[in-house]
């Protein structure tokens, strides 16, 4: 009797756990699969009911959000930037990331310090700042030269991307640099190897799994990031989650509902393609690096 | 001497341009933040006439800045509490019992961490939609038809509550990850002791788990207040644009439209300084509050 009761409670306990992760995967796959089935709906279809499943995949939609809401254009232009503000990154943060990790010089701990500190400091306080910035060189270079060159500028904006990924991504490549024993140096200096060429044939590819941790999590957001890039590119030229705010907004007026979700399968769709073929590196490379958002 | 100088060059070329280009779009404009909170600056034109703490003390006044500190405040609680439960259980389900699809369960869990803020506005815009809305046509199911539908953006005292759902449904993947990943350094021999002494599996949770992985939720503490005040600021500008009637604006979001929308540099810069500060206080209280003695194992 005894048995039998204490049975009866762990098979209940499972079945709660199971109904408990059941209700969260289902409360997530759920809304980003009906996104997926709303974008090959028609039009007509958005009245009423919103689980009736689409009648036939009217593929017009992305036609239609491509062309007239100019997402293919938006569409290029946040691969340009992400990829620019990803070279930029490496070339930058690398170099920086193994010195810092590895050489004592004048004024290495300042620097170590200061990057330490700007992971505290978050984009959304200094965008602003950054964007009145850009406004005076604009007009000085106005004034002297006839032409802006800082705003609405696709380049400026990948700059200022990985400028402000900074801080990230040389403490976690650091992090790992530091862990490599020092004998791999010593050895290629003894063979009359450089400096640069130490750090570029040696050290580079032993930190390899780091850095493609960096690009990944740098990539979902650059791809993702909306308030820089609204707030500096203030013209035609923009990217893809500042176009899609853009289809939500002009969707409240004139119910364009097709060609919204058309663009939310756009946005979406490389980011989960890319997650769900690294997932795991991802959510590894999170427990190492631990410092996000 | 050759070797040393080498040795300098290589550095400063590796070193050089990072520190550049974070002293140019870090390090400056957070300072300018400083120091245009003590100018009364309006907009394109160059007239900054240095008003000193007078920013601080029209803020001090401002009831739109005391209800955006209210619900940034509500957030900040309502999003910590619940975010932290769910992602706790959820990882101490995942890491301590045998479940089928364990793995399809992480990885699921996992997705909204990785979209854009504005498509999990656009989803939950999609999901709060009043007539033709998943969650309303859901609840129409035990409702009756003829009474108004829930307008979860639209309704002042709602709305705010609605947020709080959407940012923890962002949130729980990824905390629920990092949580993952210190209980898997919890050795399993604790366990079978708990287990031979007859500890039940929530005592062996709060008497095992929670005190051995205490160091990492601590520094989540301050990963919650943080990433709520940046978070709700995404989210208010892509979903309510802190609307109805300012019943959603947070802190961020009313800087933002103070120094860019109003273009009242000078006092949006006062308001990102408070809240700078804030955050600040607010994380090192936490960290002060939750210290315990580290335990080892």
């Amino acid at each position: 009797m005894q048995e039998k009761k204490e049975l009866n409670f762990s098979k209940l306990y499972k079945f709660f756990i199971y109904a408990a992760l059941l209700a969260l995967a289902i409360s997530i796959v759920v809304p980003v699969g009906w996104v997926f089935l709303a974008s090959i709906k028609e039009n007509s279809e958005f009245y009423g009911n919103p689980w009736t499943l689409p009648k036939g995949i009217y593929f017009q939609n992305f036609i239609d959000a491509f062309e007239k809401a100019k997402m293919g254009e938006y569409f290029m232009n946040s691969i340009l930037v992400t990829v620019l503000a990803l070279c930029i990154l490496l070339v930058v943060a690398l170099p920086a990331a193994y010195v810092l990790a590895r050489y004592r010089f004048f004024g290495s701990k300042v620097i170590n310090i200061l990057f330490m500190g700007g992971l505290f400091i978050n984009v959304n306080y200094i965008v602003v700042p950054i964007f009145l910035m850009f406004v005076d060189a604009d007009k000085f270079l106005r004034n002297h030269m006839g032409n802006g060159f800082f705003l609405n500028n696709l380049f400026v904006v990948a700059l200022v991307y990985a400028a402000t990924a900074l801080p990230f991504t040389i403490y976690l490549l650091s992090g790992f640099f530091v862990t490599i024993p020092r004998d791999y140096e010593e050895a290629a200096y003894m063979d009359g190897s450089s400096y640069f060429r130490t750090m570029v044939q040696i050290m580079m590819p032993m930190a390899l799994p780091s850095i493609i941790t960096v690009i990944l999590f740098n990539f979902l957001s650059f791809w993702n990031e909306y308030i820089i890039s609204m707030t500096l590119l203030t013209k035609d030229s923009k990217t893809l989650p500042v176009g899609l705010m853009q289809l939500m907004q002009a969707q409240k007026a004139a119910a364009n509902y097709g060609q919204l979700y058309a663009g939310l399968v756009i946005v979406m769709l490389p980011t989960l393609i890319l997650y769900i073929l690294v997932q795991k590196k991802l959510t590894q490379g999170m427990s190492l690096g631990g410092l996000k958002g | 001497m050759k070797k040393s100088k080498e040795r300098s060059i290589f550095i400063t070329i590796c070193v050089a341009p990072a520190v550049i280009l974070f002293i140019i779009f870090m390090l400056i404009p957070t300072f300018n933040v400083f120091k245009m909170s003590l100018y009364k600056w309006g907009g394109y034109s160059n007239n900054k006439e240095f008003v000193g703490l007078n920013n601080f003390k029209i803020l001090s006044e401002d009831t739109n800045f005391f209800r955006s500190f209210q619900n940034t405040v509500l957030l900040i609680v309502c999003v910590t509490i619940v975010t932290m439960a769910l992602s706790l259980i959820f990882a101490a389900i995942l890491s301590r019992e045998k479940i089928k699809g364990q793995n399809f369960f992480r990885i699921i869990f996992y997705i909204p961490n990785i979209l854009s803020v504005v498509v999990i506005s656009a989803i939950f815009s999609a999901i709060y939609d009043p007539n033709s809305g998943l969650l309303n046509s859901v609840i129409g199911i035990f409702r009756s038809s003829e009474k108004t539908p829930i307008l979860w953006l639209g309704d002042q005292k709602l709305v705010i509550y609605s947020l709080v759902i959407a940012m923890i449904w962002q949130a729980i993947g990824y905390y629920m990850v990092m949580y993952m990943a210190s209980m898997a350094s919890v050795p399993e021999s604790l366990y079978e002791s708990a287990n031979l002494e007859g500890a039940g599996k929530v005592q062996q949770f709060f008497s095992i788990t929670l005190p051995l992985i205490w160091t990492n939720v601590r520094t989540t503490l301050t990963f919650f207040v943080i990433s709520s005040i940046n978070l709700s600021f995404l989210i208010v500008k892509a979903l309510t644009n802190g609307g109805p009637d300012g019943a959603t604006e947070v802190f961020l979001s009313y800087m933002y439209k103070q120094a860019y929308t109003n273009s009242s540099y000078g006092y949006g810069m006062a308001i990102g300084v408070v809240v700078f500060l804030f955050s600040f206080g607010l994380s090192a209280l936490i960290n002060f509050v939750t210290r315990r003695e580290p335990l080892e194992f």
